[in-house]
């Protein structure tokens, strides 16, 4: 069996981040369901929060107020340490980014440039152009080919393998093959992503299905939070494509069907660059109120900009639109609707990207340090996934060489990979059964349906009752083609017990949190109560169901203010 | 209205040779082939295997041909395509590995060999890099290339030589001479300076022409070739660099 002392898990920005930051001495490797460079990082259009103080207007900022923007962004329920840890390691990180080849835009002085954002006091957003993912990842799967990173691309992992508390390895099935394969290591760093997929109306890739999430869960990880679901205001209308915040930083307005700025009635000091949990409910707002068009989307018109700020600064936005929908927002305003986008809420890590299971860590979307609380600000989640991946390497690292190796882990790691081969032959031996997709396309609108931007328990209710009759169904699930070789059936078929797992520590959570707060709102408890909410929601897998328990926010520094923008 | 869709299959298991299967479908006008394709998996038959991840031609996962164009699946808008038989083929220049999967294998391997790195003299100023907005506006052409070998498998040369190292991967490079940031020595150029590299190109322009992102290749193909025959010149006169 391959061994290793420490196997990532995705090879998105978070992914790549730790894999450089983990001592050259020790053997890594990177695991990925797909090749790294089609990871859903790639699509991050706006840019990466750092106080550098490039622009003109933003002299005075500081890690501190980045700091403090991303706190109250988050309605108060970040953990203030983490989050200032976050922000104290933006500079550096842009800048080794930058040190790296990074192609970030440039201001007329030769800095990097920077580009206001919702929510944040000073523009901080560094960029590259719109296309700010592409180029990141791309320059870091540049650094661990330079450095030359093990990958075993196009591998997918089953199982996460914890006996008594310690992380052992992992099983995966190896697509190029079409052979489940054991794998050995000291310790694992999750940077698996976020679970959009689970949604219907969503801006995530195809492949952000959440598996890794429910993965550690099952394995006994605690997941944190998961009820802060992010919805993006504007992504395009009908197809859910991301229109990048950038487009509102620099300067566009959401207009409805009466021709208004209906931003005034909602967020008069901020406008467009309200945070994305006000705009995402003042957009459905309007479209419920009749003031929408074809009561599902408003306009975000750029014409105003003018034909070169587009074409300089957001051609990748023109590109998407002209493409998708051949419109040209140049010459016509863009349809959009908010969309499912981030998850807050993720596998419970502390600020070393450590979990309670020895030797396995996580990192970026799939965890929850926690840095965003009940929301997130545009910017912040590229720096996340980098400056926390870079920690989980860090701290994975001094666990693998401060320790000993675990006793009887191939054993352990043997018996689980003889568990998925047995489940494979399983529904060989059968000629018949559920399709997996079928069962998928089912838990996406029930979902949405009920679990979206504005929640009220009778729905939630209901979503759970969904979620827990697709649980019985789950393992009828059936292979129709050969298993073997590019088995691209297994994509879904091996997460989806997984996203059942995460739609109900979603939707638990919801039905528990009687408080509206960040982008979980209650319609039956429409606001924020601090004296009892002020927690984070911690989910635990039993046995006997979801256990919940609560943990305090570490509120050291800010105390919770109204939240006005 | 409804379409046939005859898309290649090949199981490696059950199969000895690829061969067509129809689909009759009936996309939306709005929907791309990428989204054709997996409502016909999803509805039809979930055994079809195709690569996919963002769906917004930014992650070069979906490669493919369709009624003889090599394209991305979900850069393509059915709505768009007036036959009404719509072809679905894999990559060409690739091996198949099932269905519309193929073997990228090659296209890596020449990705890795141009050494695809920032290579700077030094470290970075405290502060970072200052460079002019100018110059690394010139980088952009380039880097919106999402490395999805749509331009590798239209290139004839690579489909008769399997050795040369193909469009994207010399254009990748060429970011990098571009980059003022960057100070590569002349050893890391000299290794596309032969028949296998950029003197390989036929300057057909295919790659240009199938391009999903505009990066256009061959520009990058033909700044290299000048660069090298003014490193080269220049060498000869003045001694290293």
């Amino acid at each position: 069996m391959t061994e290793h002392d420490i196997l990532i898990v995705g090879g998105g920005l978070a992914g790549l981040a730790a894999a450089l930051s983990a001592d050259p001495a020790l053997r890594v490797a990177v695991v990925s369901k797909v090749h790294p460079l089609r990871s859903h990082s790639v699509v991050a259009q706006g840019g990466i929060n750092a106080a550098l103080g490039n622009n003109p207007d933003g002299r005075d900022d500081s890690w501190e107020k980045h700091a403090f923007d991303t706190i109250k962004g988050s309605d108060y329920l970040a953990d203030q340490d983490a989050a200032e840890l976050l922000c104290r390691m933006a500079v550096p990180a842009i800048l080794e980014l930058d040190g790296w080849g990074a192609p970030f835009s440039r201001f007329p002085d030769g800095t990097i440039a920077q580009r206001p954002f919702g929510g944040a006091g000073f523009p901080r957003t560094c960029y590259a152009q719109d296309r700010t993912g592409l180029v990141l990842l791309h320059t870091l799967y540049e650094q661990c080919v330079r450095r030359g990173i093990a990958f075993y691309d196009e591998w997918l992992v089953t199982t996460l393998v914890v006996r008594d508390g310690r992380c052992l390895g992992l099983v995966a099935f190896d697509l190029g093959s079409g052979e489940v394969m054991p794998l050995r290591s000291r310790a694992v760093i999750f940077a698996t992503g976020g679970y959009g997929r689970v949604f219907l109306r969503t801006t995530n890739a195809y492949i952000n299905l959440g598996g890794g999430i429910g993965m550690a869960f099952r394995a006994g990880v605690p997941l944190k939070d998961m009820e802060f679901v992010q919805f993006h205001p504007t992504s395009l209308h009908g197809k859910n494509i991301l229109i990048s915040e950038a487009a509102r930083g620099e300067g566009g307005y959401l207009v409805n069907n009466r021709g208004r700025r209906f931003m005034e009635d909602y967020a008069p000091k901020t406008m467009e660059l309200a945070p994305r949990d006000i705009l995402a409910r003042a957009i459905q707002t309007e479209v419920d109120k009749g003031h929408g068009f074809a009561d599902e989307y408003v306009h975000l018109d750029l014409r105003h900009l003018g034909k070169d700020k587009i074409l300089k600064r957001l051609p990748g936005i023109r590109d998407i639109c002209l493409n998708f929908l051949g419109l040209d927002p140049i010459d016509a305003p863009i349809p959009i609707q908010p969309a499912q986008h981030y998850s807050m809420g993720g596998i419970d890590v502390d600020v070393d990207c450590a979990s309670p299971v020895e030797g396995f860590y996580a990192a970026g979307e799939c965890a929850c340090v926690s840095v965003h609380g009940a929301n997130r600000l545009g910017g912040n989640s590229l720096l996340e996934a980098v400056v926390f991946g870079k920690i989980a390497g860090a701290s994975a690292s001094r666990y693998v060489k401060g320790g000993s190796p675990p006793a009887a882990a191939e054993r352990a790691v043997d018996e689980e990979s003889r568990r998925f081969r047995d489940r494979l032959a399983e529904i060989r031996r059968r000629d018949s059964g559920e399709n997996v997709f079928g069962l998928f396309n089912r838990l996406k609108a029930v979902m949405s349906e009920n679990a979206g931007i504005f929640r009220t328990e009778k729905p939630l209710g209901r979503a759970r009752e969904e979620i827990r009759a697709l649980r019985d169904a789950a393992p009828k699930a059936y292979i129709y083609g050969s298993i073997g070789k590019y088995c691209q059936e297994l994509l879904i078929l091996a997460e989806f017990g997984y996203m059942l797992d995460v739609a109900e520590a979603i939707v638990q959570g919801a039905l528990l949190r009687e408080e509206t707060r960040g982008s979980h709102y209650r319609r039956d408890f429409p606001v924020r109560l601090d004296d009892h909410w002020l927690k984070h929601t911690i989910v635990a897998w039993t046995e006997r169901g979801l256990e919940t328990s609560y943990r305090p926010v570490k509120t050291d520094k800010y105390k919770p203010q109204e939240r006005k923008y | 209205m409804a379409k046939t869709f005859k898309i290649l299959r090949f199981d490696p298991v059950r199969d000895a040779n690829p061969h067509f299967q129809e689909f009759l479908h009936d996309p939306k006008p709005t929907d791309s082939i990428l989204e054709a394709l997996k409502d016909i998996r999803d509805r039809q038959d979930p055994s079809l295997a195709f690569r996919y991840s963002c769906r917004e031609a930014v992650c070069g996962s979906c490669g493919l041909t369709v009624n003889g164009k090599i394209c991305l699946a979900c850069k393509e808008i059915v709505g768009r395509i007036e036959a009404d038989l719509i072809v679905v083929e894999p990559l060409p220049n690739f091996e198949i590995q099932k269905d519309l999967v193929v073997d990228l294998a090659p296209f890596w391997e020449a990705y890795r060999h141009i050494e695809p790195y920032l290579q700077p003299e030094g470290e970075a100023p405290p502060g970072g890099h200052r460079v002019a907005e100018e110059k690394m506006e010139k980088v952009y052409q380039n880097i919106t290339c999402i490395l999805c070998a749509c331009c590798y498998a239209a290139c004839p040369v690579a489909s008769r030589d399997g050795r040369y190292l193909g469009p994207a991967a010399l254009a990748k490079l060429y970011r990098f001479v571009r980059d003022p940031r960057d100070r590569r020595p002349f050893e890391s150029l000299a290794k596309v300076d032969s028949p296998t590299g950029v003197w390989g190109c036929d300057t057909v322009f295919r790659c240009n022409d199938v391009c999903p992102k505009s990066v256009r290749p061959a520009d990058g193909i033909e700044g290299l070739r000048r660069t090298l025959v003014a490193r080269r010149t220049k060498r000869l006169f003045k001694g290293k660099r």
